[in-house]
């Protein structure tokens, strides 16, 4: 089944990037983990709502497209395609409205970089 | 800003000599006190654990502890599909093993009580947890007293609301299963606010599905209080085209506001009659989570206030309240909403432990309703904050359009699969 192996796939990627529990004494150390996924927390902020239907970091199993590992130059134009209704949809040109262009640029820019430090 | 600060954490900050430089706006030196941070999360359900889930994925230098009595979480979600035959209970079941393999600490109890001042949380054992952030997500519990002669008992025995999944859901499954042919199904939603406004209707639809394709003499009544319910055109036209004169819808007006319940006569009584039921399901008015009582973070409306750019509650600094709970203004109380909620007080609590302002929310919902297999409807919306609270961006969000085409209907019910695979991953995995 590829959807199950995307899927161990995606867990263990994730599970190497987490930091073991006994690390946390040097928490102050590891602030540099969370300082790279917060370089852009508007960006991140409005790129979370997304996970909701496509996966968490774009990492869809089923039917909904997957957009991980995606450039932010796709991410942005797709968008844009889905707000205009140049790319017609069931439900993404319903969302893809709610975000200015600046923010649909935001949001490109997260998740066309995000893969890359989950790596 | 400055009000959030503990008397904990004004120690601390006195201890590492910043805080009177921090003290009016912080500058971002959080390191001082990071070794320390822990948050703690009350309820894994959508929004507890999608809080967990990102703290610790936004943050894997913070203790995060979830409290959850259940050792699996039956969803909501998709729950209808099982009453009407579509799916099992272990299809809709998650764990919290993935989340302690993330290293989100699980504790398998009910939380009791907690101290703002101390900042603990009791748990059912007795044994104390200490948290700089709490999170507050035990969902809804139900007005027993909302009609005479209903009670948890008669939920539990006779006429079940399944409207928390699990025991409730597979019992009214078996009450369909048990009807005969000719039967009468009675469905009573409550006022708003609720749960899933889509909920009920959904519901209907996949119990006339269950009827049609295996009892196609009965039928069902949805005895309802409001004027006026979710998604209501495409469901009405839905109805028509699927299960022709086989749900029949009853307003207030036309005796939909149901006074008292009886279990021996299987009947309801509502303003005008006396209806009888074969399989009767009672969704009872609801209030908060009982936790959210008990710590005192309800308001007169039976519902939680917050911050609704951190979640945190305007009653007790330092207590995040997210999901069913809280007040988020036009979100609906949705599962989806839970967890958008979730991740946006994740990421405020993150930035609010370095001392650092939260960013300005952005929040989501998208709810689909199966009628029929191979037939979906949705409802979108993009949630900003505005001077008024919490408000749907103009222009954005809405229904499916009452016109789209079959195709689209079909596409609609894959995506809501495609959509419950991936949020419980997102959620649980
Ligand atoms: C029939 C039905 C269909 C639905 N369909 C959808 C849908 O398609 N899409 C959608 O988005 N939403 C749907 N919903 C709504 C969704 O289920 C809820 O909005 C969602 O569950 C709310 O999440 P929550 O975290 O606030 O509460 P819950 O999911 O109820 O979680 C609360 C958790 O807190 C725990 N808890 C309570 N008290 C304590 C305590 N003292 N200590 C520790 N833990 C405690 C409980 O055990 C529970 O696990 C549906 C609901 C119903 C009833």
């Amino acid at each position: 089944m590829p959807s199950k192996l995307k899927m161990c796939l995606t867990a263990c990627l994730i599970a190497s990037a987490t930091v073991p529990l006994g690390a946390q004494g040097f928490a102050a150390t590891k602030t540099k983990t969370a300082a790279t996924t917060n370089a852009n927390p508007r960006g991140q902020i409005l790129a979370l709502s997304c996970a909701g239907c496509h996966g968490t970091d774009g990492k869809s199993v089923g039917i909904i497209p997957s957009f991980y590992g995606k450039s932010p130059e796709y991410l942005e134009s797709a968008l844009k395609d889905f707000k205009s209704g140049a790319r017609v949809s069931t439900v993404m040109g319903r969302h893809a409205k709610g975000y200015t262009d600046e923010e649909i640029h935001q949001i490109a820019q997260y998740f066309g970089t995000v893969w890359k430090k989950t790596k | 800003m400055s009000t959030n600060i503990s008397r904990r954490d004004f120690n601390k900050l006195l201890l590492t000599g910043v805080a009177g430089a921090t003290m009016g706006l912080f500058g971002g030196s959080g390191s001082a006190f990071a070794a320390s941070r822990r948050v703690v999360v009350i309820g894994g359900g959508f929004g507890g654990a999608s809080a967990a889930k990102y703290l610790k994925k936004l943050d894997p230098s913070l203790s995060v502890t979830l409290v959850e009595p259940k050792a699996s979480y039956a969803t909501c979600p998709f729950s209808n599909w099982v009453i009407g035959g579509l799916k099992t209970m272990p299809e809709i079941t998650q764990t919290y093993a993935a989340l302690a393999r993330r290293g989100i600490v699980i504790v398998p109890e009910a939380a009791v009580s907690v101290d703002p001042v101390k900042s603990t949380v009791k748990l059912k054992s007795g044994k104390l947890l200490h948290y700089d952030r709490l999170v507050v997500a035990p969902g809804i519990d139900f007005k027993w007293d909302a009609y005479e002669g209903y009670s948890q008992g008669l939920a539990d025995s006779s006429m079940p609301h399944a409207y928390q999944a699990g025991p409730q859901t597979v019992l009214l499954h078996k009450q369909l299963q048990a009807m005969k042919d000719g039967g009468t199904v009675l469905i009573c939603p409550p006022a708003n606010p609720f749960r899933c406004p889509p909920g009920p209707y959904e519901r209907a639809s996949l119990v006339a599905h269950y009827l049609k394709t295996n009892k196609p003499k009965s039928k069902v009544i949805i005895l309802d209080p409001k004027e006026k319910f979710s998604k209501q055109g495409l469901f009405t036209k839905g109805w028509q085209r699927l299960y022709p004169g086989m749900i029949e819808w009853r307003g207030p007006a036309a005796g939909g506001k149901i006074v008292s319940v009886d279990g021996a006569s299987m009947s309801v009584k509502t303003e005008l009659e006396t209806v009888k039921g074969d399989v009767i399901n009672i969704i009872p008015p609801q209030k908060a989570g009982q936790l959210a009582f008990t710590l005192g973070l309800t308001d007169a409306s039976g519902w939680c206030p917050v911050n609704p750019t951190s979640f945190e509650s305007t009653i007790h600094k330092n207590i995040h309240v997210i999901g069913d709970a809280c007040k988020a203004g036009a979100m609906p109380k949705s599962g989806f909403a839970a967890s958008s909620q979730g991740k946006v007080a994740a990421a405020a609590i993150i930035r609010l432990l370095k001392g650092q302002e939260p960013v300005p929310p952005s929040l989501v919902n998208t709810c689909y309703s199966l009628l029929a297999p191979g037939y979906g409807i949705s409802v979108a919306g993009v949630y900003q904050l505005s001077p008024e609270g919490i408000t749907e961006i103009p222009g954005s969000g809405g229904l499916t359009p009452i016109d789209a085409a079959d195709d689209q209907l079909e596409q609609e019910a894959m995506f809501a699969e495609g959509w419950y695979n991936n949020i419980v991953r997102d959620i649980w995995g």
